[in-house]
């Protein structure tokens, strides 16, 4: 399948850059960690679903640090034009980015989670699962938005604004995943999120790169 | 292999291109001259399928594969070696034998001992020649260049001499600062206002 | 076009000759205005996204302004929905915002999201390629609509496990529903007029800017 191979230069290409570079994951672990000491002090004492909307509301924020930096190596240097021109589907671009994307998100969650399990409450593991799932979801609607951002003005400011209230709904899954009594509907409702989202950012990226 | 007919590119109320009739045969050579601005960028671009015209159409006798695009910038990531950076465009645009045509242009274009430091470290003629070999990795039937010799010093412009020639028969659209170097190769001339 | 405007006026006449409900009383006319707003508002969203569907799918760059003006004006309806809740809210408990309101938080949400349509289209050339993104984004948002009512209903759940008494569904006479009717046919011809309106004067705009590039 020539499509997942084209999809998976790309993502390679970007797991490549990251580690040259090495700017963007240790960003986002940082930030992690700084928001869960600054919400420590924000937030009362014995406040247990506080601690979980603090996780959720972390987890947006670091996606969307990742985001902004995911079309950076493509805006600067004009290669998504290169991109756009080659044979492959465009949307395999799409895919490839989110797959990065998604990736560095993992990885920072994979040093955030046990820190916030340390410092606030251990995760359960519906909590694991809808962080996982919301991932992949934030990920895909997320690198569409991304792509709208990189051609416009004042992109940074630009991209929270198109990106949160679209992670709204990820916000309520996650959460009511991690405080519910019966996260299966929380976390089912992640999963079609995921899936209507996906679908979508798959269909309308090609619109989104090529005039 | 190109027909444009009454081409025209607007950019919300800017006017860049108006009207454009363009005919480039198979095999044929035309050079694009014109101020700065002029829109010789624009049309290379609304050839290449970068941009999609407000008026008019143009109509390219061969797919996104067969086609090699050079841009003012070179299109290559700064942080990636020449190596990395070929190896994806290969990837992408399915060559056979990957290595040893990255192996061989690198070589024509002089590039092969730096082949593994990163572009950012390439002086910009350096970069250009990269561009270059990118450009014409796929071995493509229909070339785009869009001012070739930037940039480059005198050997690099020998290399993109003796380049240039050895693809006669394929077909170009080159704008360019200095049509007169090109004028042996050329078949015709365009002029934008 | 006149004569719509008036239909939409004569809604305000439906609002006195309608019967008083049992258990609001008189705060609850503001019912006919409320929801047919927000129904205006959802009609006028799905509208520009049509619009934008139609842009990718033919290329005809007319279908920009039209995405974009029905945006606007869906913008405009649900920050009058956000509006006349808010009013409905504060007569009916004392409060002007209650999150237990799920239709305002999803008007809320996709306030946010909408208003965040603007930013784009400004932040981008006026081009072929603002056009597609824009597109791109509403048709975003008609999916965003199902998803955060989805969302919201959950939220709701675990946030509210005490429910809101329902209120607004009181069609049981004869005289609410045709008033509802009448409300609502009114209030979506003055979007539509609000629409075209707008959208003839963007493409007069659009037009003289052209022929100003022309001559000069």
């Amino acid at each position: 399948m020539t499509y997942l191979r084209d999809a998976a230069a790309l993502a390679r290409k970007d797991l490549l850059l990251e580690l040259r570079g090495r700017e963007t994951v240790p960003a986002m672990v940082l930030f992690v960690l700084a928001v869960f000491v600054a919400f420590r002090f924000a937030l009362p004492e014995d406040q247990e679903r506080a601690a979980a909307g603090l996780l959720w509301v972390a987890i947006v924020l670091t996606a969307l640090l990742g985001l902004v930096r995911a079309f950076v190596p493509e805006q600067d240097q004009r290669t998504l034009d290169a991109l756009v021109l080659a044979p492959c589907d465009r949307s395999a671009i799409w895919l490839g980015k989110s797959f990065s994307v998604l990736a560095f998100l993992l990885v920072a969650e994979a040093a955030a989670v046990p820190l916030f399990g340390l410092f606030f409450e251990r995760p359960s593991a519906a909590t694991v699962g809808a962080i996982l799932l919301a991932d992949v979801g934030l990920a895909a609607i997320g690198t569409l938005m991304a792509a709208m951002a990189v051609g416009g003005r004042a992109r940074e400011v630009l991209l929270p604004l198109l990106f949160l209230p679209l992670a709204i709904p990820v916000v309520i899954g996650g959460v009511g995943a991690t405080v519910a009594a019966d996260p299966a509907r929380y976390l089912g409702f992640l999963a079609l999120y995921d899936a209507i989202f996906a679908i979508l950012a798959w269909a309308t990226f090609e619109y989104v790169v090529t005039e | 292999m190109i027909s444009a007919r009454c081409l025209s590119k607007r950019y919300g109320p800017k006017r860049v291109l108006q009207g454009l009739d363009l005919e480039v045969p198979r095999g044929g050579f035309v050079v694009v001259t014109g101020a700065n601005g002029s829109g010789k960028t624009t049309l290379l671009r609304l050839v290449a399928g970068l941009a999609a015209p407000t008026g008019g159409s143009v109509e390219v006798g061969t797919d996104r594969g067969r086609i090699g695009y050079l841009a003012h910038e070179p299109l290559v990531y700064r942080e990636l070696s020449a190596l990395e950076n070929l190896d994806l465009y290969g990837r992408l645009y399915r060559i056979a034998e990957r290595r040893e045509r990255i192996g061989m242009l690198l070589e024509r274009f002089g590039l092969w001992t730096a082949r593994r430091d990163p572009v950012a470290s390439f002086s910009r003629g350096m970069q250009q020649r990269l561009a270059l070999c990118r450009a014409l990795l796929h071995a493509p039937d229909l070339l785009l260049l869009d001012e070739p010799f930037n940039a480059l010093d005198e050997d690099g412009a020998a290399l993109l001499d003796g380049e240039l020639d050895g693809l006669r028969g394929r077909t170009f659209l080159v704008a360019t600062h200095d049509p007169a170097r090109l004028a042996p190769l050329s078949t015709a001339q365009l002029a934008l206002a | 076009m006149l004569a719509l405007v008036l239909l939409g006026a004569g809604v305000g006449l439906a609002l006195l000759w309608a019967p008083e409900d049992a258990d609001q009383g008189a705060t609850q006319r503001i019912f006919y205005l409320h929801v047919p707003v927000a129904l205006t508002a959802y009609a006028m969203l799905g509208w520009g996204a049509w619009k934008a569907l139609r842009l990718l799918w033919t290329r005809e760059e007319r279908y920009d302004l039209a995405s974009y003006t029905g945006v606007h004006i869906g913008l405009i309806f649900a920050l009058l929905t956000l509006a006349t809740g808010s009013i409905w809210a504060r007569a009916s408990w004392g409060v002007w915002w209650d999150w237990r309101e799920r239709q305002l938080v999803v008007f809320l949400i996709l306030f946010l999201f909408y208003s965040a349509y603007f930013m784009l289209r400004y932040s981008l050339e006026p081009g072929g390629a603002r056009g597609r993104i824009s597109a791109v984004y509403a048709l975003v948002g008609v999916v965003l609509i199902p998803v955060s009512f989805l969302a919201v209903r959950l939220a709701d759940q675990f946030l509210h496990p005490t429910p809101l008494i329902r209120r607004g569904g009181p069609d049981i006479e004869a005289g609410m529903l045709f008033t509802f009717g009448v409300c609502f046919a009114g209030m979506l011809a003055l979007g539509a007029t609000l629409y075209a309106n707008e959208l003839t004067g963007k493409r007069l705009d659009a037009r003289l800017r052209e022929l100003r590039e022309v001559l000069t």
